[in-house]
């Protein structure tokens, strides 16, 4: 977002810059970069070029001629494409001239000869850039008779983007998009001349995890999203910037909404984080926000079950209810888990209210699906450092499932050869065909694998070529996380100088880690706050913004734990499947609906905005907080969201700078300086049985996809999910003794399931992949949490 | 066809010797000329002997010397374009341009058909002269025959040892890649050409750069090469840049391949000395056309592809000659007359081509995609008696569109115009934009009245000014 340029560099530059041009723009010298596009240089000072088709995320292709400009090289005004020539010293640059003026006029009559100028109900009418350049640079008049171009409108393209090719300019931008930035080249041109049209191949939709950008950047009403589809007019919208939650990439987003509803999240260009990008699961999640089916109030339990209660009733039950544990074990045995999808502030306020008013340190953000909160104690990378590395390092779940812009960045690296990638999976994942080595192993085994990978002289040779960033998280939640973290230690000690980019999971588990809630001080972790629970030690267990029984990986631990625990206090948006344990349910405000910040995985700390008001009277996480500490006689002493922020600049040391002043100044937040005291990294040894021949090692992961709440509450996004199934390679159907498309029976030595075979050559041999979260049996009831690896047999029904 | 092998014919179809220089159709009088055999008979690959002894780089110098230029189109000199390519960077490549599609040309054809070891050797002189490590020879799906010849032909080169590895026991070697197009007019364009060959959509690359020399074909140095170009190699080296340069004028040396379609006695390709031969010469001496048909008047005639502006009878004194053909107002391009006499319906004749272009714009620039079929549409209804006077200006405002500022058009006594130069600005990448404009341009400028006869004789209904309907659009 860098337009512009620092002042008076002209002026006082003695040495001269070897990057600067001087080139001449409409009769004025300017001082353009070396390498720069004409259009970019020129929109740089003050001259706006129209175009369609140039977009500067990706590569110029010329199509539109909108962007034509006469440009004198020593041998007179050379009719040039702005988008495509580069400034080249002394270049005379004219964008005003008469035959500019005539060519503008020409290109946008020829435009509209076949557009149908259906704007009055048109989604992008109002905020169209051939509506606004048309009237800005058009002729004014269209002198076309004859019949225009005809097409079927619109079409469906993919489950959430609508192509109308009547309206569509062939502009390039989302073919370019879909091939160039996604790497899924799904939507083409087809057919040519006056007849060409964009299309899918026959029975092959646009199915990829970014088609909503192609809606957002496109410049008519081609391409409209289904959630989005006649919802409102541009000039309706009420807008704020904000970031999304939804993962922890932390992508800027701008939230709108219309009459108090959310209606578009568009992607904003941040350059050190999404480029302007989103996934379609991000843009289209707000759905959630305005489900029918949100917490509008707090709950208590009674003789009939959870029922409707006022603030003050439902606080002082919960706060009976942790007076009585306290009373009856002590604070140590009140246990908080989650607390990864609020904002810092809700997580800070709770990490005050935990230890300082019920004075227990457990509470803890993660749910047993990450890495120890030593890896954010590591040398840490930006996802600058990774993008720009010269080897990146994957040691993380599949990218494109679980962060798919940090995908995106990290394909966009490998694809333009500015970094290689050596990936270590436990299957084939989106981004093994753009690494330069990708090694998948059996769970377990990964220590060993990196350490005889990284052995290889020529891959030695690699990590001495230049920086390395490793980017870790859990790929697989059918094992211990220790197998990770013996695995990234392997990769250290090949390479010592490396940083890490925790690919954590949830959209704030950094930040609230960061922030205080690292059950530091010998508090319990999730897994052992439910272990307590399930043996019955925990008198009350407080579920912030958190669903055990949905994303605990260990599914009966959590079930047992709910049961164990004397009593349940949750705090969320929805009713979930843990909730329905709670004795105390209250109601928070979900995403849009507050303001404060939030942390993505490399510690960037970003503004989220309040846009909408809160769902019935449901309320942000710091303010149940502050409630609950009031109605349990204590203070916490914060009236307002900006008044934590600074609380936070003021206790945490690494969020010294992140002052409200400081996000204010800056849309691309402030870096949060990484903390040096987490710990260290675990070093415990992780002993793997050999797998029984007739045993498969399960691996279990997330897609993008899933029945997490913002997903499964959103209609367009809900039937996306792609339900529980057991994926095996296909040469190990027969020795299964299994067919594909059969139900089988898998057993664990925890539980037994049924589940669909379907042949998948991405899944090693030996190993079978079940995705997580997913609509049927669910495969969690197979995961011990306190096993090394998950072996499961395989057997027809 | 009826004739023995080997038996001398009076001319081959569609080619009709005479008795001039012929560089590059000497076997076409025999029927067997395109067999390694007759080739190795008449001097065939004697050219790659004389050029392999000697160090590519004299090859090139020779070849410079001899200013070949490029018959595809643009005339530019073929040993100036070898020295494009950046040093060092290998491979590189070379690519024939065999996708003859301009309207009124198959000069090309005959060559592929009649002679295709010529081609071939042409190919193996220019990749030794400009040190070419591949060549990619890429022949007009349409073109049937040619590619049945150039592959058999190819076959026996590589088995006698012309093609492949140690070529003729030297260290050079070189294999030659054949490549049939899909029928899209625009791969004749050389980028366009690049980008089909990569198994891409035909849709022209981006200027600069400006030559595919520096970065073409899979990213690497490309020269891009015309069939005719190359077929004069071998008859250049066997007999050196002096004896080509003594042949037609020092700017235009040697002959060209010119084919006459039309209204001519005999329409056919004839090799003409360049720079000598007038248009006249061409259509009226008995050695050429013999003269238009059944005696009538000569209308109009297209002096190089259909996308050249046309001419009139006052232009018919002017030799084959790329710098006063231009200053004249026209192009020579890949040397197709069209002959049109006075019984030519002009604005049919216009349509008929615009609607060529139009039909085979690859749709990538705006200008060609929609300007090319806006003009075809109003064309069309012209021709049909459906036309208004506001349609006759409404083809030029187009045609601005795709070609701001003055477009080139002959000179004419009758109409007292002076002529307007090549070349023309233009909006979009390649030339088919403009060449959807050409043929309306000058059928527009030079034969308004005929147009103007087509029209409607009736108030149409007048177009509503913006400001009248409240705001346009």
């Amino acid at each position: 977002m860098t337009t512009t340029e620092p002042a008076g560099t002209e002026a006082d530059a003695p040495p001269p810059d070897p990057n600067a041009v001087s080139v001449t723009l409409n009769g004025t010298p300017i001082t353009a970069r070396k390498g720069e596009l004409i259009i970019a240089a020129a929109e740089r000072h003050g001259e706006y070029i129209p175009r369609f088709c140039y977009h500067e995320r990706m590569k110029p292709v010329g199509m539109c001629r909108m962007c034509l400009v006469e440009v004198d090289s020593g041998r007179g005004p050379a009719i040039t494409p702005s988008c495509m020539v580069t400034v080249a010293p002394d270049m005379k640059i004219d964008t005003q001239s008469p035959t500019v003026k005539r060519m503008q006029e020409g290109v946008l009559e020829l435009l509209l000869a076949n557009h149908p100028l259906d704007c009055p109900v048109c989604d992008k009418g109002g905020e169209c850039p051939l509506q606004d350049q048309t009237l800005a640079y058009g002729p004014g008049e269209s002198r076309f008779v004859e019949e225009k171009r005809h097409y079927e409108k619109p079409i469906p393209i993919s489950d959430l983007v609508y192509l109308d090719r009547e309206r569509c300019i062939l502009c390039d931008r989302c073919t370019r998009f879909a091939d160039e930035v996604a790497g899924d080249a799904l939507i083409h041109f087809v057919s040519r001349g006056n007849n060409t049209q964009v299309n899918t191949f026959p029975d092959e939709p646009f199915s990829s995890y970014f088609s909503g950008n192609t809606v957002q950047i496109c410049p008519v009403g081609a391409l409209t999203a289904k959630p989005y589809r006649f919802k409102a007019r541009p000039w309706d919208l009420e807008q704020a910037e904000s970031t999304c939650t939804t993962c922890a990439v932390g992508c800027r987003v701008v939230v709108q909404s219309s009459r108090d509803e959310l209606v578009r999240y568009l992607g904003v260009d941040s350059d050190p984080v999404n480029w302007g990008w989103l996934c379609d699961r991000g843009r289209f999640d707000f759905e959630a926000v305005n489900s029918e089916a949100r917490l509008t109030g707090p709950l208590v339990r009674t003789a009939d079950g959870l029922a409707s209660t006022s603030w003050n009733a439902a606080l002082a039950a919960a706060a009976r209810l942790i007076t009585d544990g306290k009373a009856a074990a002590g604070a140590a045995n009140i246990a908080v888990i989650g607390g990864a999808r609020g904002s810092n502030e809700d997580a800070f306020a709770w990490g005050r209210l935990a230890r300082d008013v019920i004075g227990t340190p457990n509470i803890y953000p993660q749910m047993g699906d990450g890495l120890p909160a030593a890896v954010l104690g590591l040398p840490r990378a930006t996802i600058d450092d990774a993008a720009s590395a010269a080897t990146i390092v994957l040691l993380s779940p599949d990218l494109k499932e679980e962060l798919p812009v940090l995908y995106l960045r990290l394909r966009d690296a490998a694809e333009n050869k500015r970094s290689r990638i050596i990936e270590f999976a436990p299957k084939a994942s989106g981004m093994s065909r753009y690494a330069w080595k990708s090694v998948v192993y059996e769970p377990g085994t990964q220590a060993a694998v990196v350490a005889a990978t990284l052995a290889d002289p020529a891959v030695a040779a690699q990590l001495a070529r230049g920086p390395v960033v490793v980017v870790a998280g859990r790929a697989n939640l059918a094992e211990t996380s220790a197998a990770t973290v013996a695995a990234l230690r392997e990769v250290l000690a090949a390479a010592p100088d490396a940083t890490v980019l925790p690919a954590f999971r949830r959209g704030n588990a950094v930040g609230a880690l960061m922030v205080g809630l690292d059950a530091s001080n010998g508090g319990l972790d999730t897994r052992r706050a439910l272990q307590a629970a399930a043996a019955g030690q925990i008198e009350c267990l407080v579920l912030l913004g958190a669903d055990p029984i949905a994303d605990f990986p260990d599914t009966d631990l959590a079930r047992r734990a709910l049961v164990g625990a004397r009593r349940v206090i949750a705090v969320d948006t929805f009713l979930t499947a843990s909730t329905q344990y709670a004795d105390v349910v209250l109601a928070a405000s979900a995403y849009a609906e507050k303001a404060g910040t939030t942390t993505n995985l490399e510690g960037r700390v970003t503004t989220l905005a309040q846009k909408v008001t809160p769902a019935g009277t449901s309320r942000p996480d710091w303010m149940i907080a502050a409630g609950l500490a009031q109605a349990l006689g204590a203070d916490l002493g914060v009236g307002s969201v900006d008044e934590l922020t600074e609380a936070i600049a003021a206790s945490v040391a690494a969020f010294a700078d992140v002052t409200p002043a400081a996000l204010a100044a800056s849309s691309d937040g402030v870096l949060a300086a990484a903390p040096t005291t987490v710990g260290s990294l675990p070093t415990d040894t992780v002993a793997v049985a050999d797998r029984n021949s007739y045993d498969f090692r399960l691996v279990v992961s997330r897609t993008l996809y899933d029945r997490a709440v913002g997903t499964a509450n959103s209609p367009s996004l809900a039937h996306l999910a792609r339900s529980s199934a057991l994926h095996m390679h296909p040469l190990d159907l027969e020795r299964a003794g299994v067919i594909a498309g059969a139900d089988v029976k898998v057993s664990s030595p925890k539980a037994s399931l049924v589940l669909r075979v379907e042949p998948d050559d991405s899944v090693l041999r030996g190993t079978v992949w079940v995705p997580f979260n997913q609509p049927g049996p669910n495969i969690g009831e197979l995961i011990d949490c306190t096993a090394a690896v998950t072996d499961v047999r395989v057997e027809n029904l | 066809m009826s004739n023995p092998q080997g038996t001398p014919i009076a001319h081959a179809p569609g080619y009709i010797a005479g008795d001039r220089p012929q560089i590059v159709t000497s076997r076409f009088q025999y029927a067997d000329s395109y067999t390694l055999e007759r080739y190795l008979a008449t001097d065939g690959y004697a050219g790659l002997r004389a050029a392999l002894g000697r160090a590519p780089q004299s090859v090139h110098d020779e070849v410079k010397n001899a200013t070949v230029l490029g018959r595809g189109g643009a005339g530019f000199p073929a040993g100036v374009k070898w020295g494009l390519t950046p040093q060092g960077k290998f491979p590189r490549y070379l690519v024939v341009n065999g996708d003859e599609s301009e309207p009124g040309t198959y000069k090309d054809r005959l060559l592929m058909e009649r002679d295709p070891h010529q081609l071939i050797e042409g190919c193996l002189i220019a990749c030794y002269a400009a040190g070419l490590s591949q060549c990619f020879l890429y022949i007009r799906g349409e073109m049937a025959l040619a590619q049945e010849r150039v592959a058999v032909a190819l076959n026996e080169a590589y088995a006698a040892g012309y093609v492949g590895k140690n070529i003729l026991g030297t260290d050079f070697s070189l294999d030659i890649v054949l490549h049939w197009g899909a029928g899209a007019y625009v791969v004749g364009e050389e980028t366009a050409l690049i980008e089909s060959l990569e198994g891409n959509r035909g849709m022209p690359r981006l200027k600069p750069p400006y030559f595919p020399a520096a970065i073409g074909l899979y990213g690497q140095p490309t020269i891009v090469n015309n069939v005719e170009t190359l077929a004069n190699l071998p008859w250049l080296l066997r007999n050196g840049a002096d004896a080509y340069t003594a042949i037609g004028t020092p700017t235009s040396p040697g002959t060209r391949m010119v084919a006459v379609s039309g209204h001519v006695n005999r329409p056919g390709v004839y090799e003409i000395v360049n720079g000598t031969t007038t248009f006249r010469d061409l259509f009226y001496s008995d050695e050429f056309c013999g003269g238009i048909r059944n005696g009538n008047e000569l209308k109009a005639f297209v002096p190089g592809g259909g996308s050249a502006p046309w001419f009139l009878p006052d232009q018919l004194d002017l030799p084959f000659e790329g710098r006063l053909v231009g200053a004249a107002g026209s192009m020579l391009g890949s040397g197709a007359v069209m002959v049109m006499d006075h019984t030519t319906d002009i604005p049919a004749a216009a349509l008929t081509l615009t609607r060529f272009y139009a039909h085979e714009s690859c749709g990538k620039c705006v200008p060609c995609r929609e300007g090319g079929t806006w003009l075809e549409r109003i064309l069309s209804r012209i021709v049909a008696g459906k036309g208004t006077q506001a349609d006759l200006d409404q083809l030029l405002e187009v045609g601005q569109s795709i070609c701001p500022g003055n477009f080139p058009h002959a000179a004419s006594e009758r109409l007292g115009l002076e002529a307007v130069p090549f070349p023309y600005k233009m909006t979009t990448i390649c030339f088919v934009g403009p060449s959807a404009f050409a043929p309306v341009h000058s059928a527009l400028t030079l034969f308004r009245d005929e147009f103007e006869a087509k029209i409607v004789k009736r108030i149409s209904i007048p177009v509503i000014a913006a400001s009248a309907a409240g705001g346009g659009q």
